[in-house]
């Protein structure tokens, strides 16, 4: 079995065992949970050290004819179990494993029906691995939807007061999202074509081995003068076919000469706002991002982590791995419109973090800021600002993990997560308050942290772009005064000052070891990181500049 | 490995040893270890400057980012404003260092305060060493975050966790100029590294007055007005004296403060050939100097009156940098370290000696308690108020030299700045030293002069104050100008044309500035010694006098053009953007899809024969759909 499928059924199969497993056993399920996901974490890492920096297209590549269906003159169906790494989609994996071994250790918290919530703790685990390991776009669709699933149960079970609320508004919310990708997909599948597959299908050739890229051009040619026979044309959801225009149908919808159009624009403009809805409910973008604060505020400790450290991420990854690559020039088209979009939400993000009252509100809409840097950089469309949004997401997946872990550690203790509740608690939690101090101080952008490499990046790319103009960026800079301006005002308000606080002195102890165990490597990672960035870039680096080749 | 390397590092082995060993390392090792750290810096710096050869060298460290063609590495630049600038930080770094040992001996957090002192030196030292814009930047905002955590030590204190917020967030704001600045030098020349940038420049036939270079040099001077507390950026540093008084002289006076100038200086090639720019650049040092310095006349806060010196200073260098007259200000940056470090340590001797008393109207007759702290301060004064031959004098003629050759009005204007100073200053000296003491038995009880920890660096420093001008003494006086000599090759590339004045009108010049200084000298001397007038309590000030005690209201008119607007914002948007339009509408649209659900599923009420009414309904509407050709004819 290869790396990959046991990244991403391992978890899948524990969280079955678990299931499966008495009820008396339930003290084991939490350890059960942390060794997983630390294979996972130690596999990820693997996979990030055997990876070639230096090789074109995806590695650790597994093919599988998964379900293949003559459709008569509709053609035949191919869905493949395809999947494989690229520079891309590498760090994510890494975070992944990251991040879900950090939200495993803080599910000690959870008390209640343990065995229900490890189990499908483990199973997002292994959804979200597939979701960025699929190059099949059926079975990322697949994973992205199985995704929502525990996603809605482990907010709607364990969470706050208004978990029934904010569970189905998360719900809604990225099903809403989900289906404008699907019917995207759906046109993306009857107007594609897998060459090789066609190629044995026609009866070009007998086995794959005899590919060549000469035999590939020439069944591109055939499509093109529309001498292949439909019923003999595989359709495919593979995505490295996908950004070709020459495997598109001829008079097919969205075929690049398509001149279908709606409202005064082109059927695959439609498509990639489409996608561009769907991704960015996910990211989220403003104005679709409400469901964010009110899921985060109502999800267990565990569970924002792992939704901010990484399912927002998939937003991202869904744009650059979908959405820019197989419509290229909507992209450009519309850079300006996603550039405006990523500079609302860094913008509108941070003027309501400094509004809150609720610190992990907060730290929820400086999410929505910071997710904003991303959206401007992927807009950019210049290496740059590329690389600088998929270091930007890396990045902020170790910093909102660390600083939803800290929001956890108050909460545990009091049950009050309001800033004006606390004052002065530097006196009383020492390493607490030098911990949060080091998340907002990386957090805001400070040079050596990581949080900076992501920001310098995203707004060097946005100053760069040749799609839209430099003011826009320039206004996305502000962004920075006003994260220095929130995260400090938080810090003075909450740490500094003569101690005082509604709750009694004896609860406010200071970090435990299993809280110093999650918060201190994600600190020293955000450092590491920001020393030497191209632990990343030199992975994402390639993968991107195949990327811009769709752009010249 | 190059000494270079050790320079930053020692201090940042300081840091972490003092940092992650807070309450473990013994009390008596933390010092040692914190100086030691700034010493040994101070030691390579000045091995590299003894064997330096006059050629610039870079130190590749690593590469630190490349993305496609694009690299960022991290290496070090050495050459002569570097190496001056390292002598300087190390140097008074290391005095200011020892003195803290002394002075902040039973602070409960001094293993803490020693640690963020060598972090600051290191950042510092990191900003002067970086050979390309974007590790500046790195210790730029390095410097800014240590003089966060240090103006906020004492940070139980709101007010003082306030001005250390304030600082940072002022200094973004000039940062936000100095990053797009940076920005913009990537955009156009695709490299970020000095050598490479300014071989560009002087290469590329770029006119004098190029638009490109107008807009980057102002952008990066954004940044150096943040950091270098000039107008409208300033306000921040008076504030930034709740910090300790060591950090104030180290980090407030003698070093961060100047990275601004330091910063243009290494820019010269852009700025020379943005006349604009420096135009701009003069005006804006002229208001500073004259503003801060008329703030300065009224102030009763010991260490106020000093932070506004500070800044008014820093705008007598930003005139000379107006004026192309590099070294001079580069010349005036090194005498204010000496002077200013030394003003603020004997003041923080004062301070220390007055059990924490910082008000001058209570202070009176020290100089026969505190001798040492007495003559140091009055050289000190004697050296920034301009007075022959200490150091203040050269450097800041110098400049009003060159300035008095770009523009007369701009000159008549520094010279009243001088005459300011020279007044507060000796107010403040008489204020405090002379006369009778005006405090309470229980301060003059206590009254002692300080330890040798602490008069040591103000004895050295005193010297350096005394003689620093020599370091660079005009021709007019026998001398070789040594320093601007050293520094020209910096300049080599900017083509700066000669504008030094003639011989006899410098000596001219120099008599009147002189002649100004004592005067002013001498009506402090009969306000404050002879008639004995003591400044009035808060609160009785009228008039032109209130508006001057009360910084001319700059805080209050931020606060409300500035801050409120923000907060007011960022409510509207969370408490009616946020959720009567987002929400509203997203909720809306889910009440909609309710509503219609509801309405359908009446539709569907178990009476059979309301469903072949529907049926036949149904099929009729198909079949004229079907047969409306025949229908329609």
């Amino acid at each position: 079995m290869s790396v990959l499928s046991l990244l991403i059924f391992l978890p899948i199969a524990f969280s079955v065992v678990i299931l499966l497993l008495p009820e008396n056993l339930k003290g084991y399920f939490k350890w059960i949970t942390v060794g997983v996901t630390a294979v996972e974490f130690l596999l990820s890492i693997w996979v990030y050290l055997q990876f070639d920096q230096h090789t074109e297209g995806f590695q650790f590549l597994v093919q599988k004819d998964w379900i293949t269906l003559p459709l008569g003159s509709l053609g035949v169906a191919s869905i493949d179990y395809l999947i494989g790494v690229d520079g891309i989609s590498m760090p994510m994996i890494l975070l992944t494993g990251l991040v879900m071994f950090i939200g495993s250790i803080s599910s000690f918290e959870i008390g209640q029906k343990e065995k229900a919530y490890y189990a499908l703790y483990l199973l997002l685990t292994g959804s979200v691995i597939g979701c960025f390991v699929a190059l099949d776009m059926f079975l990322f669709y697949l994973f992205f939807e199985f995704m929502l699933l525990p996603m809605y149960f482990l907010i709607g079970i364990w969470g706050g007061p208004r978990k029934e609320y904010a569970s189905i508004k998360f719900f809604i919310y990225t099903l809403v999202g989900s289906l404008f990708i699907l019917v995207v997909m759906i046109g993306l599948y009857l107007s594609a074509i897998d060459p090789v597959e066609t190629a044995l299908q026609t009866g070009l050739i007998s086995e794959l081995e005899q590919v060549t890229p000469n035999l590939i051009s020439e069944i591109q040619r055939l499509l093109a003068e529309g001498r292949l026979p439909s019923e003999q044309l595989v359709h495919t959801f593979d995505l490295r076919f996908l950004p070709d225009p020459n495997n598109f149908l001829p008079e097919s919808w969205l075929h690049i000469f398509s001149n279908i159009s709606i409202g005064g624009m082109g059927l695959r403009s439609w498509a990639f706002i489409f996608l561009l809805i769907g991704f960015g409910i996910k990211l989220p973008a403003v104005p679709v991002h409400t469901w964010l604060p009110d899921a985060h505020v109502e999800a267990p400790t565990p569970v924002s982590v792992v939704l901010a450290g990484i399912l927002l991420k998939i937003g991202g990854y869904g744009l650059l791995r979908i959405a820019y690559p197989i419509f290229p020039e909507a992209a450009s088209e519309l850079a300006f419109v996603i550039a405006i979009v990523g500079v609302i939400s860094i913008l509108y993000g941070a003027y309501n973090a400094l509004a809150m009252n609720d610190l992990k509100k907060l730290i929820a809409y400086s999410s929505v800021s910071h997710m904003g840097f991303v959206l401007l950089g992927i807009a950019s469309l210049t290496n740059e600002g590329i690389n600088g949004a998929v270091f930007q997401m890396f990045s902020h997946g170790i910093l909102s993990a660390m600083l939803f872990v800290l929001v956890g550690v108050l909460y545990s203790r009091t049950h009050d997560r309001r800033i004006n509740s606390y004052q002065g608690l530097a006196s009383k939690m020492p390493v607490y308050t030098a911990l949060t101090a080091i998340a907002f101080f990386a957090s805001l952008g400070l040079p050596a942290f990581s949080g900076f490499i992501g920001e310098f990046f995203t707004l060097i790319g946005g100053f760069n772009s040749l799609y839209f103009p430099k003011w826009i960026t320039g206004l996305g800079v502000l962004g920075l005064v006003l994260g220095a301006g929130y995260f400090l005002w938080t810090l003075q308000r909450m740490f500094f000052g003569k101690y005082w606080s509604r709750y009694e002195e004896s609860l406010l102890v200071d970090l435990n070891t299993r809280e110093k165990i999650m918060l201190l490597p994600l600190a020293i990672l955000a450092l590491i990181f920001g020393i030497f960035p191209n632990l990343v870039f030199d992975v994402s680096n390639q993968a991107v500049n195949e990327l811009m080749k769709l752009f010249v | 490995m190059s000494l270079a390397v050790l320079i930053p590092l020692f201090p940042l082995i300081g840091f972490l040893i003092n940092g992650l060993g807070f309450r473990r390392v013994p009390k008596s090792l933390v010092g040692v270890i914190g100086s030691a750290a700034a010493l040994a810096s101070f030691a390579c710096a000045l091995s590299l400057f003894l064997n330096f050869s006059g050629q610039p060298e870079v130190v590749h460290i690593f590469d630190w980012i490349t993305i496609g063609d694009f690299n960022i590495s991290m290496s070090f630049q050495i050459d002569q404003l570097s190496l001056l600038m390292l002598l300087i930080i190390t140097g008074v770094g290391s005095l200011i260092h020892i003195y803290s040992i002394g002075y902040m001996h039973h602070d409960e957090g001094f293993g803490k305060f020693f640690a963020f002192l060598n972090l600051f030196l290191f950042f510092m030292l990191l900003l002067v060493l970086g050979s390309n814009y974007v590790v500046m930047f790195i210790g730029w905002e390095g410097v800014g975050l240590c003089s966060y955590l240090l103006i906020g030590f004492w940070n139980k204190n709101t007010n003082y966790g306030n001005a250390a917020r304030k600082a940072f967030i002022m200094n973004r704001i000039g940062d936000l100029g100095f990053l797009l600045g940076i920005f913009l030098i990537i955009t156009h020349f695709g490299t970020v590294e000095y050598a490479d940038v300014f071989s560009k420049v002087a290469e590329g036939g770029y006119e004098s007055g190029d638009k490109t270079l107008m807009y980057i040099t102002l952008l990066l001077f954004v940044g150096a007005m943040g950091k270098s507390a000039q107008i409208p950026l300033y306000t921040w540093l008076p504030d930034a004296m709740a910090g300790p008084t060591p950090v104030s002289a180290l980090i407030h006076a003698a070093t961060m403060v100047t990275a601004g100038i330091y910063m243009i200086i290494r820019s010269n090639v852009l700025y020379s050939l943005s006349p604009e720019t420096l135009e701009v650049i003069g005006w804006v040092g002229t208001a500073t100097a004259l503003l801060a310095a008329s703030i300065g006349l009224l102030q009763n806060d010991i260490k106020k009156v000093l932070a506004y010196s500070t800044v008014s200073q820093l705008g007598y260098m930003f005139m000379g940098l107006g004026v192309m007259a590099y070294s001079s200000s580069f010349f005036h940056v090194m005498t204010h370290a000496f002077f200013k470090a030394l003003l603020f340590l004997g003041a923080g001797s004062v301070i220390h000696a007055m059990s924490d008393e910082q008000d001058i109207r209570s202070m009176g007759g020290l100089r026969k308690k505190l001798p040492i702290t007495f003559i140091t301060f009055l050289i000190a004064t004697i050296a920034i108020s301009g007075i022959p031959p200490f150091a203040g004098f050269f450097s800041k003629d110098e400049i009003l030299a060159h300035v008095y050759e770009h523009n007369k009005l701009m000159w008549v204007l520094a010279l009243a700045g001088s005459m300011m100073t020279s007044f507060y200053m000796f107010r403040l000296l008489f204020l405090t030293f002379f006369g009778e003491f005006r405090g309470t038995h229980e301060q003059e009880h206590h009254l002692h002069e300080s330890p040798i920890a602490m008069t040591a660096p103000l004895m050295i420093l005193a010297v350096l104050s005394a003689v620093g001008g020599f370091f660079n003494l005009p021709h007019i006086f026998g001398g070789h100008a040594s320093l601007a000599t050293f520094m020209e090759p910096l300049f080599a590339q900017s083509h700066i044309e000669a504008h030094a004045p003639n011989e006899s009108t410098e000596k001219m010049l120099m008599i009147v500035s002189v002649i100004a200084a004592l005067v002013s000298a001498a009506v402090a001397y009969v306000m404050y010694v002879s008639k004995k007038a003591v400044p009035e309590a808060d609160g009785t000030e009228t008039g032109l006098q209130k508006v001057v005690y009360n910084k001319y209201y700059i805080d209050e008119l931020y606060d409300t053009v500035f801050v409120k607007p923000i907060t007011a914002l960022s409510n509207i948007f969370y408490s009616f953007v946020e959720f009567l339009v987002i929400d509203l509408i997203v909720e809306g649209i889910g009440k909609l899809v309710k509503g219609i659900s509801g309405e359908a599923r009446l539709v569907q009420n178990g009476t059979t024969g309301y469903y072949i009414f529907a049926m036949v309904i149904s099929i009729a509407v198909m079949l004229i759909w079907g047969l409306r050709i025949f229908i329609l004819g």
